[in-house]
Parts: structure tokens; sequence; C-alpha cells
């Protein structure tokens, strides 16, 4: 197996605050990768650093081979990676599936002058543009939201839809910022058979969630942080029976 | 085939040109189809300023500025060196596309009050330039335009017509030329923003993360959006020249930019069909109020912070939600 997503060294300081701080793991293709660790300790700081949306101060983040510190989220995207958002990042000004088929965008090629005229090539972007983005919300459990405006829908289902627009892009990973945080029992566990079903597909999924139950039961690898550090690094029972990890994170 | 979006586009449409159709039945005078002409024309504008600000979510303060650099290379070129109208008119387009690509650039990597300020900086510097460069421009006392000359056909608001037999007035021909116009810019703008660049535009507005992590190049489609606008701006400044057969510098000022903004947020933004009621009524009060003119602009602002407060979704958005409410009352709601 390759690795994915390679992460070496990594550091970012805001002023005189180290949220990451020589930080280095390595995501397998096809793994199901958790970040775990108590809040404040640079889990979301990380993401927001492999999507682009941070630039490191230090170190390296490589995607398939490629150094990926200086481009924009939006280039990133195109090397398939996307995500999520712990506060969710949902358009209010549209409805639920053109907020799906706004994943879809870098599939969509058309240009300014076929888009204004409306010409043919538009036309069949948008009619499998509107189809993918239909199975996908039937794929995780929104498909009957499907002309709602965004702004009507249910926390839960927005989370769910959020996930869709993720994988509207086809990404080979994805990364779920806590997609577990405000669901309840049932939500929960339909959410695990989706990270399941998403993970046996072969797109690699990148987890930040404080769901222990959840994490444990669908992880491959999981990363402990604290403080900005790694604590450990291995496999849900050896982190499980890491005594560092039981004193500073899951308790005894 | 048609699909969904395409049907409810065009009712829209049909709505709009009915009323244009209808509307002269009830002017009598020239006076009145001036107005009626300068809101279909305004109309335009503020259709293009409206992606840039109901869907794009970005502010232009400066926007006269646009259509009044539009307004004098159509008085300049076809005026001074007699240029033939129409390729005028859309050279005059591609010259301020490039010139809002240009300064839209840095400024538009600024958010909220800071772009308002480096928007009302760029409408400022036009109209500085236009009032100084006083042997182009006239100056502060203006520049008369030629008649609008469709490839040999002269449109004037003072001729006299005949098709088919029936006598018309240059005025009437006027207004019908300016509604056909306006039909396109909407049809334009709405194929615009149901298509995936208009999602990208629209996503910039409810959430600029996330329209980054699927892919849209936001600093690009933010400058594309307001070239698109400033494009709106220059023609419909191009028509407004020809139609008024005189212009001043007031077409670029202060004063026109912020009475193209009420324009959007009044009718509604994100709303095509309601920013052209906004212009409707905006050009029309003040002949309403014509004893307080010189409270003008205070009267605007008054309106821009009343609308702000009490129908923040704008007049036609808000008039079609109370209409949908009282019909959901009238059907439904049985105890």
């Amino acid at each position: 197996m390759t690795a994915l997503v390679e992460v070496k060294g990594l550091d970012k300081a805001f002023g005189g605050v180290h949220a990451v701080e020589n930080v280095s793991f390595s995501v397998d293709a096809g793994q199901v990768y958790s970040v775990i660790g108590p809040n404040g300790a640079g889990k979301t700081t990380l993401f927001n650093l492999i999507t682009g949306l941070y630039t490191p101060t230090g170190g390296e983040i490589r995607l398939n081979g490629e150094t990926t510190n200086d481009l924009e989220p939006n280039q990133l995207a195109e090397r398939g990676m996307c995500r999520t958002f712990q506060q969710m990042q949902i358009c209010m000004n549209m409805t639920a599936i053109e907020n799906v088929m706004l994943g879809r965008h870098l599939k969509l090629k058309s240009s300014l002058f076929t888009t204004l005229f409306r010409l043919p090539g538009l036309l069949r972007d948008e009619k499998s543009a509107r189809q993918r983005a239909a199975d996908l919300m039937e794929y995780v459990g929104c498909g009957d939201y499907l002309e709602t405006e965004a702004s009507a829908m249910s926390y839960g289902a927005l989370k769910r839809l959020e996930i869709a627009r993720a994988l509207a892009a086809d990404p080979k990973v994805i990364l779920l910022d806590e997609p577990a945080a405000g669901l309840n029992a049932v939500e929960t566990a339909a959410l695990e058979q989706l990270i399941r079903r998403i993970a046996d597909e072969g797109t690699t999924v990148m987890l930040v969630e404080h769901d222990m139950k959840l994490v444990m039961g669908i992880s491959d690898h999981l990363l402990v942080l604290n403080y900005g550090r790694v604590l450990a690094e291995g496999t849900p029972s050896e982190i499980r029976n890491n005594p560092d990890v039981i004193a500073a994170y899951l308790g005894g | 085939m048609f699909d969904q979006f395409m049907k409810v586009r065009l009712r829209g449409m049909i709505v709009l040109a009915i009323i244009v159709v209808v509307i002269p039945l009830f002017l009598t005078n020239p006076f009145q189809y001036d107005l009626a002409t300068q809101i279909l024309i305004v109309g335009g504008a503020v259709v293009g300023l409206n992606l840039l600000v109901g869907f794009a979510g970005q502010i232009s303060l400066g926007h006269a500025g646009f259509f009044g650099l539009g307004a004098y290379f159509t008085g300049i070129m076809t005026g001074t060196y007699g240029w033939p109208a129409v390729p005028t008119l859309l050279l005059g387009a591609a010259v301020v596309g490039a010139i809002a690509w240009i300064v839209g650039r840095p400024i538009l990597r600024l958010k909220g009050h800071y772009l308002s300020m480096a928007t009302l900086a760029v409408g400022f510097i036009i109209a500085i330039i236009i009032n100084n460069e006083s042997q182009l421009t006239g100056g502060p006392d203006g520049m008369p335009v030629p008649a609008l000359d469709l490839f040999g056909w002269e449109l004037s608001s003072f001729g006299l017509y005949s098709f088919f037999g029936i006598e018309f007035d240059g005025y009437e021909l006027w207004y019908f030329f300016a509604g056909l116009m306006l039909l396109l810019a909407v049809w334009l703008a709405q194929n615009l923003i149901d298509s995936p660049i208009g999602r990208g535009l629209r996503a910039v507005h409810g959430s600029e993360v996330a329209a980054r992590v699927v892919g849209v190049d936001t600093a690009k489609y933010k400058s594309l959006v307001f070239v698109i606008s400033a494009v709106y701006a220059s023609i419909t400044g191009s028509l407004y020249a020809h139609f008024q057969g005189f212009i001043t510098p007031a077409v670029a000022g202060f004063d026109f930019s912020i009475i193209l903004i009420t324009m959007v947020v009044l009718g509604g933004m994100g709303s095509t069909y309601g920013v052209i009621l906004g212009a409707a009524v905006l050009t029309l009060l003040p002949q309403v109020l014509a004893d307080f003119q010189e409270l003008e602009m205070v009267m605007f602002g008054l309106i821009l912070m009343l609308t702000m407060i009490f129908m923040p979704k704008g007049l036609l958005p808000t008039l079609g939600s109370m209409a949908g409410k009282r019909f959901a009352k009238k059907t439904g709601g049985q105890p």
C-alpha cells in the first residue's frame, strides 16, 4: 500500500501559540483514519492544514506524493480531497440538491458562453449533475429533501447533506470533522454504516470525532493529539491500552 | 426538452413582457414615457448589479462609475469621433469589462466595509476623471450624444416612425426597445444563475469556505461576476446616453451609485424581478416627492435603513411570501 496522505513534522503557530507541533503520520489509501484528542488538541487545525485552509509554518504535507503545503483548498479539491466541517458550511441560500450539485462543481466544465446562452452542453451537464446529486442524497439518507430549501432542514439532515456534497466530487479522500456531533444514537449508528460504506467503496476516510464507540468501531488506525503534539498512533486496540492515552484522554 | 427551471423562468419572463406591453396603456405623454424608459434601462443595470450584490454577496458602492464610463465612451466615440453606435457600445463594454477586471483583482480580496470603501473610491475616481477631462467630456457641463443608430436605422426620441401603416412616436419605440433589452438582460442573468457557474457564485455568498473546498476558485469567480456586472452597467450606460441625448458627470456620480444599490436592496437582493421593481419605485419616488427635492438623498438613506430593518429580503420577496401566507390561510388552515 502507498501512503495517500503523508504528514511530516508539521507545525502551525498562531503568534506564540503552537496549535500543531511536529506532527507526523501517514494514511494509506482505503483506510479509515481517525484523529482523536481532548478539546483544543489541534485536531481541526490539522484538518484545516491538510485541506489548505491554513498554510503550515513548518513541515510538509503530501497528497499522493505531491507536496501540497502552498495549495489553495480548491486546488486540493481538484486533486481529490474533500471535507466537511465541525461548524457545518451549508449554503443556506440554496436548495438541498443545489448544495450537493455544488459539490459536483469540478466535474462541470461549461464555458461562460455556453452558460449565458444555455446551450445543450450546459443542459447535459446539469442533468447529469442533478442525477448524481439525487443519487448521493439517497445514498446518505436525505433523499426526501431534494428540493427543500437548505435553511428549512434539520440539523441531522444537514450533516448528511454536507457529506453528500463532499462525495459529489468523487474524492479520493474525504475528511469528516466531527460528523457525529449533535446526533442521537440512531443517527450515529446510521452514520457509522455510512462511513463504512464509503470506505468499502474505496474512498479513504479521515475522521475527527469524540464518539469513542464510533471511532473504535470503524477506524483502521488512530492518531491521538494532545496540546498539538502526537501522543500516540496505532490500531484501536493499541490505543485503547496505551497508558498515556488513558491518562490524557480516555480516562481510567 | 425544457427542464423545470426553464419553465419557471419562462413564466417570469412572460409576466415581465406582459407588464412591459401593458404599461403604455397608462402612459399619456412623452414625459411619462421618458420615465418608464429610464426605469427599463436602469433596470438592466441593477439586474447586473444584483448578480454581484444579491447573488455573489459582494458590495459595490461605485457602480455608477461603470455606468458612466459606458455612457461617456459612447458619447465621445459616437459624438466626437463619429463611430457607429452598436460596435461602439460593444467595444465600450469590453473596455469597461477589462477595467473592472484590473481593479477587481486586488479589491475583491477585501471583505465587508473594506470592499465597500474600495468600490466607493473606484466610483469617485471615475467621476472625478470625467469631471476634469473637460476637453473630452465637456466637464461638469456635460456633452451631447447622437441618437442611437442601429446599423443605419436611427432611433430617436423625437422621431416619427411608421410600421405597416401604424404611426409611432420615437419615444414610444425607445420604450419598447428598452423593454426588449431588459428582457434580454434578465434572460442572460437567469441563465447565469441557474448554472454551475451561478451555483459557484451563490456559494461565495452562502459559504465561501464551502465553495473553496468543493473546488470553486472563489477569487476568480468574484472577479468574473464583478466584470459581468460592470459590463451590464456599461451597456445600459451606453443605451442611456443615446436615449437621453445628453449626459453629465452625474451619471457616474456617488449619488447615482447609492441609488443603484438602494434599488437592489429595496427590490430584493437575489431577486431578479424584485430589483426591477426597486428600480421602478426609486425612479418614480422623486417625482412623487418633488416638493422635497433637497431631501432626496435623505429619503434614499431612510428607505435603505427601513428596508434593511423591516424587510431584509426586499420588497418583492416580502410581498411574495405575504401573498403566499394569505393564500395558504385561505386554502389550508382548516380547524
